[in-house]
């Protein structure tokens, strides 16, 4: 019997006074957004990310406003006395330039939107993909499961690397060949989550009823199912963001992807190399600037997925006492559950 | 109260009720359903190797307006009995009608304009809302899918049930964890309601709350049935609750039906073992009927529905069971004494005023 | 138990068959001079592209050209790779197979062994200092691409080392005949480069499982029996907790392969992932083939042996 029963139970009735104008209850989106913005690290993350993206939407005027384009050459200006790149600092280039002279920062900024972009748009081309797919195959099952499940596990096995090795071969490296390759792996991933999901989730009850009343499949799949299987889906889609700027920059590193002049971190870094004994900034400020922007995104997805199921236990917990909260184990886990499903605001972080 | 069958007709062997006594008002008739769920086996093609005999030739009719209560004990097939006669899962053999449909294994297309007439409402009051739905599009969903009215006046509509059911209709936009097993149980009601069905199947729909929640819910159920004329099929194990609520009552035993008739013969002078037994189980209120009340105690276990006993299933447990009972399988009759609508399947029936010897087989039973 | 391997290995070869058709419709569907000039490398003249054409058949209707295409893969013949010279390219990879193997081999240990060791430790320890810093080491680990930890490796360890004059740690390629000195000194830097990032995400993933399972009623029974913790962790709750790590495993290889591809890249090792880059930055289209095909059988193996391995430790699975 939860608590709200009790307390109805001793007032003896089965309604409560309710304040006019109506009661909005709190959907789990809400309440995942209230546990987020409590998060400090998962805090820090964000603001992270939104420095990294203005950066990037800002890149073009940084270029403007230093007069060094992404592609621009400065034989002159750029290069050391002995042909070398040029130290951060010196000549208006704040981060130094590479072997060619051309401005590191610009480059830089300019890699930041490729990630950036590459990173969300597979994202979203995968998670609408995963999604269905996982939707269909799970909710239907039989000969279409059967298919499209060893499908799923067939590409999840495949190497990827690989095929993106074929594709550049046969239609030579580009965005396209990027943004495709990532995608197609990034929503096995998703399809098979959102297929296990759906699997457990169509035996429930609610679904039952559902049919009952005579919801078509569709209905069931989209109204009933789907809002079921957000949690998951946030947080592999918040950690697909990290994994995709992490594959692009090694495909462009390994010639497969970007090609230069056109900058992304992973082709400055295949460029970096044959010269970091010499110029260090032309290695640390694109690696820095990439661990960065994936170790913010990586964090935020812990958050995403601390915010939507508070039962996981945390080490850098906010604010909170140690050990105070509960080790491993059920018990204290469905208080936890029955806490939140009191809606109150009970503070139950500490 | 009165019972569902015509006193007149006297039902023959399997099938009761008969065609004479169809009137106007019989809603459903299900007429020797079978439903087997298959066992794969091993192997790469997964053959069946048995089945579960979960529904094993079940006939029945349900009257508009009337209640009719299903007991048994936990894997007798009451529920799949029910989800079948809802078109939720498919029938293996037999048929079922609705006011002279045959809606029988009906595809979803076929089957909609039967749902708005048949509703059910499910056991468990925490697994059968979805908890990512506000509580008025619960409610609101047979509209939504029915397109009975625009979502202005669906509204409307919702808070009205809201309100019929005893639910504050300014909760409109709760979810359903804000509110009590009894509170929700209240919401599953309004959600079968929308539509104004002819019947709604109570799949054990009080088993879950606490008694003192069961007893509004009852009366809730009591209510409607009086304001609307809804037919109900009543599902529990206990047997008092069912007592109260329904007009005739239905034993059921691992997929057959020991039992049946309107509820004061079966439940004042029953007939078949099993329903003896069950009543003799029942705590009475009053301690000296309590005292002088004949426990009667069946051994053993139910056996598995995959594999049931030969001849008349019960009599592994029967007290009264002789050699006759594991061969042949007792017809479903009206047996001497008894008016026309009450049957049982037994080839011994208890007579009146006898009292069960208390497990004879006693230590037979054990060492199985 | 012996039918599980055979189901296993007749998906396998499944696997590899479509896989060899795809690469054959990849490459080989196009118009024959097309094909021709691709197989035949940039350089080609039109005498070589002509040459190919013949000795490939490539004017043959399609399904014959697949055919043969079989029996060549079956048999190992890859063609000849003219970028590097005409020489066939089993050949090529044969000699760079050893290379490989050795990057594999030893980043497979540490990955295995740091990976799972850390894991257990934190779990068992959780809370602890040890298990603070493990986790801000995975959460590092697991965001940091290969190659990039490899190149700061190399600037950072490499080359600070070689200047004050330690010259054991090496880059390129020394084979075992060398002496196992040299061949260790050259591949260490590349095995922790490939272990780390695996390692990493290991760690999270069996330290995650151990706590669940020693959540468990079972565990806690034991513990109420009087089993020492050690007994518990290492006799009941190990072999539990690593069902989700190998099923993990499976879905790795692939990851796995090509973090073999960069790091041999980046330590100049010449095995065979670098010689697939270097192939498709040369155009050199018949290696290319034969690595995708080699890539598949590796992967194929590789989850027949996990799929074992799942076997082992879950006797539900033998009965599937």
């Amino acid at each position: 019997m939860s608590l709200t029963e009790l307390e109805f139970q001793a007032q003896g009735i089965s309604q409560e006074a309710v304040p006019a104008g109506g009661i909005q209850g709190r959907s789990q989106l809400q309440l995942t957004w209230r546990r987020l913005r409590r998060d400090r690290m998962a805090v820090a993350s964000m603001i992270v990310i939104c420095v990294i993206a203005i950066l990037a939407l800002l890149a073009p005027v940084f270029a403007s406003l230093l007069g060094h384009g992404q592609a621009q050459v400065f034989p002159n200006t750029g290069l050391s006395s002995t042909g070398g790149p040029m130290a951060p600092g010196t000549h208006g280039f704040i981060f130094g330039t590479d072997e060619l002279g051309r401005d590191l920062l610009v480059r830089v900024l300019y890699g930041a939107r490729v990630s950036l972009f590459v990173g969300l748009t597979t994202t979203a081309i995968a998670t609408v993909a995963g999604v269905t797919v996982g939707l269909i195959t799970g909710f239907f099952g039989g000969w279409v499961d059967a298919v499209l499940a060893r499908f799923i596990d067939t590409v999840l096995a495949f190497p990827f690397l690989v095929l993106a090795l074929s594709l550049a071969v046969v239609f030579g490296p580009s965005l396209t060949i990027v943004i495709s390759v990532i995608s197609f792996f990034s929503w096995a991933a998703i399809a098979r989550i959102v297929r296990g999901q759906t699997l457990s989730i169509k035996e429930k009850e609610y679904i039952e009823a559902a049919r009952s009343l005579g919801a078509s499949p569709w209905r069931i799949m989209f109204v009933h199912i789907l809002p079921n299987l957000m949690a998951p889906v946030l947080v592999l889609a918040t950690l697909s963001i990290p994994a995709a700027i992490v594959f692009e920059s090694t495909l462009s590193y390994l010639g497969l992807g970007i090609q230069p002049p056109t900058a992304s971190w992973g082709n400055i870094l295949a460029g970096a190399q044959s010269y970091y004994q010499i110029a260090w900034w032309y290695l640390v400020f694109p690696a820095a600037a990439l661990l960065i922007t994936t170790l913010a995104f990586n964090l935020l997805g812990d958050g995403v997925r601390d915010a939507l199921d508070p039962r996981t236990e945390r080490i850098f917990a906010a604010g909170r006492k140690r050990g105070r909260r509960f080790r491993v184990g059920r018990p204290a886990a469905q208080i936890d559950g029955l806490i939140s499903s009191i809606q109150t605001d009970l503070p139950e972080e500490g | 109260m009165t019972s569902p069958i015509t006193p007149e007709t006297a039902p023959s062997a399997q099938s009761w009720p008969t065609d004479a006594d169809l009137a106007d008002d019989v809603l459903v008739r299900v007429d020797n359903l079978v439903k087997h769920f298959p066992i794969k086996g091993g192997g790469l093609a997964g053959r069946t190797v048995g089945h579960v005999r979960a529904v094993d030739g079940v006939s029945l009719t349900v009257r508009s307006g009337q209640t009719l209560g299903l007991v048994g004990e936990t894997g007798c097939g009451k529920s799949t009995l029910a989800r079948c006669i809802a078109g939720l899962i498919p029938v293996t053999s037999g048929t079922v009608t609705f006011e002279g449909n045959n809606i029988t294994n009906l595809s979803r297309r076929r089957m909609q304009p039967f749902r708005r007439d048949i509703q059910m409402i499910f056991q468990d009051p925490y697994g059968s809302l979805n908890p990512r739905l506000r509580v008025g599009s619960i409610i609101g969903e047979p509209f939504a899918i029915h397109g009975t009215t625009t979502s202005k006046a669906r509204k409307t509509a919702v808070q009205e049930l809201m309100e019929r059911v005893g639910l504050n209709p300014e909760h409109y936009n709760r979810f359903p964890a804000e509110f009590s097993g009894g509170q929700r149980q209240r919401i599953g009601v309004a959600r079968a309601l929308a539509l104004r069905p002819k019947l709604i199947i109570c799949d054990e729909p009080v088993s879950a709350l606490d008694v003192s929640i069961q007893a509004q819910v009852l009366n809730l159920l009591a209510d409607l049935q009086s304001d609307f004329g809804l037919a109900y099929i009543f599902i529990a194990h206990d047997l008092e609750v069912v007592r109260h609520v329904s007009n005739s009552v239905i034993v059921m035993y691992l997929g057959k039906i020991a039992e049946a008739g309107p509820k004061n013969p079966v439940y004042d002078s029953p007939r078949h073992p099993y329903t003896a037994a069950l009543l003799s189980a029942a705590p009475a209120a009053d301690p000296e009927a309590a005292a002088n009340k004949q426990r009667i105690i069946l051994t053993g276990d139910v056996p598995s529905p995959i594999n049931p006993p030969s001849g008349c299933r019960f009599h592994p447990r029967c007290p009264k069971a002789q050699d006759m009972c594991a061969t042949a399988v007792p017809p479903l009759e009206v047996k001497p004494g008894d008016p026309g609508t009450h049957v049982t399947a037994c080839h011994f029936p208890v007579q009146a005023g006898e009292v069960l010897a208390s497990a004879s087989r006693g230590m037979q039973g054990y060492a199985r | 138990m012996t039918r599980f391997l055979i189901r296993r290995i007749l998906t396998g070869i499944v696997v590899l068959w479509i896989v060899t058709t795809s690469a054959f419709f990849l490459f080989f569907t196009r118009n024959p001079n097309i094909v021709a000039r691709s197989l035949a490398g940039r350089a080609a003249t039109g005498a070589i592209i002509a040459e190919v054409k013949r000795n490939l058949g490539l004017s043959q209707p399609i399904m014959v050209q697949y055919w043969q295409f079989l029996d060549r893969t079956v048999h190992g013949n890859f063609g000849l790779s003219y970028y590097q010279g005409q020489i066939p390219v089993s050949s090529i990879l044969a000699r760079d197979v050893p290379r490989t193997l050795s990057v594999v081999v030893g980043g497979v240990v540490l990955w295995l062994i740091v990976g799972l060791a850390v894991g257990v430790l934190s779990a068992t320890r959780a809370r602890s200092i040890f298990d603070r810093i493990s986790t801000v080491g995975v959460l590092a680990g697991i965001s940091m691409p290969t190659f990039v930890l490899g190149e700061l490796l190399l600037a950072y360890i490499y080359v600070p080392l070689n200047t004050h004059g330690i010259t054991w740690v090496n880059t390129g390629y020394a084979g075992l005949s060398s002496g196992f000195a040299v061949w260790s000194g050259a591949m260490i830097l590349p095995w922790i480069t490939l272990a780390t990032v695996q390692a990493a995400i290991y760690t999270r993933l069996s330290r995650g499982s151990l706590l669940d399972t020693l959540g468990e009623d079972y565990i806690r029974t034991a513990r109420a029996k009087g089993l020492t913790e050690r007994r518990i962790v290492y006799r009941h709750a190990f072999r539990a907790a690593m069902t989700p790590v190998v099923s993990q495993l499976g879905i790795d290889i692939g990851a796995f392969l090509g973090g073999v591809l960069v790091v041999e890249t980046v330590f100049g090792i010449g095995g065979l992932g670098q010689d697939a880059v270097t192939a498709v930055s040369n155009g050199d289209l018949p290696t290319i083939i034969a690595f995708v095909l080699l890539a598949s059988l590796f992967v194929v193996v590789a989850n027949i042996i996990v799929d074992l391995m799942y076997a082992v430790l879950d006797p539900r699975v033998r009965i599937t």
